[in-house]
């Protein structure tokens, strides 16, 4: 009887003592399901989710403060991408979804305040105080967060049209002819 | 007798290749006005070097090479620049290109040419000479060949393989261009040989070109060149590069592998016939054969100005009434040029006109039977009814892992399905798509390093900024202290002179008290001129007030006082004078 409880007993320290290692041993850095969340989104850093940059919303999306349909940069297959990471129902997105756009500055009326660039999450705007700013296309996220903080109401959202560099072949649909 | 290999699958289909070879090459009249778009060839997009108005010559420079892997553009013929604009691409989307209209002149004038001698120069000079003559590959990849004239390093260059193949069906320039200017292409293969140093050369021509095979064997013999013309058997895909080289060499190229990297290298026959014009006769790529066949009254090979819009082409070949549209290449890989203005380019091989009669429409596609008779004749050993599921579900993360970029789009597999399933058309939508996630991810991954930086650099900018500020304020705090001590040792200075010594000792004695005490001094003195600057300023609304204002204004004084709140600094003096 006491031999039993005995082994037991041991069993337990032995065993305790190994996880105890393990858990120090390999212990993760950070949560890996908010890379894997963040992974999914776009990275825009545009805010619109109420939350100031994609990472903040990744983490609240992990906590299961934030819904998973507020990114509209991301669309309605960046909703069902998180649905299916996370298990999550699928839903509408919260906003009206939008053809991806490129911020452009009317440089004649641009009067060189800095204010976008100070906006701008990704640097993507050049320019100095009193000089003509102009922004990377290449960089630019589309975010708008350029838009409101300008005085002059000189930066509008270009959307980005189809052009050989971003044609896709279509999926392939049979067409259907008018019978009699 | 070079032994030859077999690759696995392939088709056979009609080769309908008679109809067009009866005529020699036809040498195409100008057309009214030509559309060069400056995008022929894979790699960067060439600058535009002409602006609309000027003049050009034949030969000149229109569209300058943008980065190493790019090709340069030259004007068809002299004539005048109408319009550097977008123009319809001959390309499957109808979209639109950069591209220069050319109005001709009719005079065909030459810029002059500067022939080369390129067994006496550096392999540099020649590679760069055929960059700036826009000599890309010419049997429809339009790779820039000067990008593949580097012989590797660690690899010894082992065979040289030259397509003479033409294994489309209808498709015939490449077989007229060898039986009419063999010497030049033999000249040109020379060409490529003094750059790679290969070990042989083999020139694989399909054996339904018998008449190519005798030019090519009777050219390489008078040039005294030891290059092996083999003929090979006719089987679609056999002009694909892997295809032809598994042919002559026996060499499979691996999946992740290119053919240089089992020492091979593979160029076109018109390629090498542009390559020789561009060395021995210093004329850029200008023109091309195009093969015009199909529903047309007389098929036949043309040697076409590059940027020849269709409409004007076509028209020489008279196509028949019931022509309902054209297609770019041959019926396994071309597409449907979108419109009639569309030019012809460097990658226009083939225009097959087409009719109902031609081409039937195809009967509607019916479901998968899991046959297996397009992993049969898939040439790259793919299993296609797999691809075409995972394609049809949108999983591409499975297409890739089915090697669906192994994939060469040849047709075999739409050619033999039975339930008539556009295979490949699902398999460019995979791709495509694929491409443009990865794009998306690119830029997302960049976007985001450039925001973690940009947050870096913010914050780093207010530590210093605080850090600054606290200096700053640490550096003020000193100098007030040193003048309020200097200032007590003033006051104590002359006093002492009469008193006695002992008020000295404890101001010199004792500092950081007397300093405190003056930073405590400075605290009450800014405290007091900030009263001081208050009370200076008036309250405006409280001028010429009536009698019952100011009663007002009394009571409510009266009832702070009650209250025990002190009455605003300002008011007292106005409302009770």
């Amino acid at each position: 009887m006491i031999t039993a409880i005995a082994i037991m007993a041991l069993g337990a320290v032995v065993l305790g003592a190994a996880l105890g290692y393990a858990s120090i041993k390999f212990k993760v850095e950070g949560d890996p399901l908010v890379e894997k969340i963040e992974a999914i989104l776009p990275q825009t850093q545009c805010g619109q989710c109420g939350y100031p940059g994609c990472r903040p919303y990744a983490e609240a999306i992990n906590k299961g403060e934030a819904d998973i349909n507020l990114c509209p940069p991301g669309g309605a297959e960046g909703v069902q991408r998180l649905a299916d990471l996370l298990g999550r129902e699928v839903k509408p997105l919260d906003a009206e979804e939008k053809p991806k756009a490129i911020a452009f500055i009317d440089e004649q009326t641009c009067i060189g305040c800095t204010l976008c660039i100070q906006a701008c999450p990704v640097d993507a705007i050049v320019g100095a105080a009193k000089q003509m700013h102009t922004i990377v296309p290449e960089l630019c996220t589309g975010c708008e967060l350029c838009v409101p903080p300008c005085p002059v109401e000189c930066i509008s959202m270009e959307p980005i049209g189809e052009n050989l560099d971003n044609w896709k072949w279509k999926y392939p649909v049979i067409e259907l002819k008018k019978v009699a | 007798m070079l032994q030859l290999f077999k690759f696995k699958g392939g088709v056979k289909p009609q080769t309908n290749k008679t109809q067009s070879v009866g005529e020699p090459i036809g040498v195409a009249p100008l057309p009214s006005r030509l559309f060069v778009p400056l995008h022929q060839s894979i790699g960067g997009t060439p600058r535009p070097l002409v602006a609309a108005g000027e003049r050009v010559l034949k030969g000149q420079l229109i569209g300058g090479a943008d980065g190493w892997i790019s090709a340069a553009v030259h004007a068809p013929t002299s004539g005048t620049v109408r319009a550097v604009a977008e123009h319809v691409a001959a390309h499957p989307s109808g979209l639109t290109t950069l591209s220069v209209e050319i109005e001709p002149d009719g005079r065909d004038e030459w810029i002059e040419r500067t022939p080369i001698d390129h067994g006496a120069l550096a392999p540099e000079r020649v590679r760069e000479r055929l960059r700036e003559a826009g000599v890309v590959g010419l049997g429809g990849a339009v790779f820039p060949t000067h990008g593949k004239l580097t012989a590797s390093k660690t690899v010894p260059m082992e065979e040289l393989v030259i397509n003479g193949a033409e294994c489309e069906p209808y498709i015939t320039c490449d077989d007229l261009l060898m039986r009419e200017r063999a010497e030049e292409i033999v000249r040109g293969v020379g060409v490529f040989r003094d750059l790679l140093q290969p070990k042989r050369v083999l020139i694989g021509i399909e054996d339904n070109k018998p008449e190519a095979v005798a030019a090519l064997q009777a050219a390489a013999a008078k040039l005294g060149e030891n290059f092996a013309v083999v003929a090979v058997p006719t089987r679609y895909p056999a002009g694909g590069a892997k295809q032809l080289i598994r042919v002559l060499t026996g060499k499979e190229v691996p999946s992740t592998k290119r053919s240089t990297d089992l020492g091979v290298q593979c160029f076109n026959v018109a390629t090498a016939y542009t390559a020789w014009r561009a060395v021995a006769h210093g004329e850029p790529v200008v023109s091309r054969i195009v093969t015009l066949t199909g529903n047309v009254e007389r098929p036949r090979n043309w040697e076409a100005l590059l940027g020849t819009p269709l409409a004007e082409f076509v028209a020489l070949g008279g196509p028949k009434p019931d022509t309902d549209g054209y297609l770019m290449g041959g019926p396994m890989m071309g597409f449907a040029m979108p419109t009639m203005d569309a030019p012809l380019v460097k990658a226009t091989n083939c225009i097959i006109a087409s009719s109902p009669a031609l081409f039937p429409p195809k009967a509607p596609e019916m479901p998968c039977i899991r046959c297996g008779e397009c992993a049969k004749v898939c040439p790259h050993e793919l299993q296609p009814f797999e691809l075409y599921w995972f394609a049809r579900a949108k999983n591409f993360g499975k297409t890739q892992e089915y090697h669906i970029f192994d994939c060469i789009e040849c047709g075999c597999c739409s050619f033999v399905c039975p339930s008539r399933i556009p295979l490949v058309q699902y398999f460019r939508f995979a791709k495509s798509e694929i491409w443009a996630r990865e794009k998306e991810k690119n830029a997302a991954d960049q976007a985001k390093a450039r925001f973690e930086w940009k947050t870096a650099r913010e914050e780093r900018e207010k530590a210093e900024k605080a850090e600054k500020l606290a200096k700053a304020a640490a550096a003020q705090a000193a100098k007030k202290a040193a003048e309020a001590a200097a200032a007590a040792a003033g006051e104590a200075a002359p006093a002492p002179a009469a008193a006695e010594a002992a008020t000295n000792v404890p101001a010199a004695t004792n500092p950081p008290l007397d300093a405190e005490a003056a930073k405590k001094a400075a605290i009450a003195a800014a405290l007091e001129r900030a009263r001081a600057q208050r009370a200076a300023v008036e309250p405006k609304n409280v001028d010429r007030l009536t009698p019952a204002q100011q009663k007002d204004i009394a009571e409510v004084d009266a009832r702070r006082q009650q209250a025990g709140i002190e009455a605003p600094p300002t008011a007292p003096e106005e409302s009770q004078p």
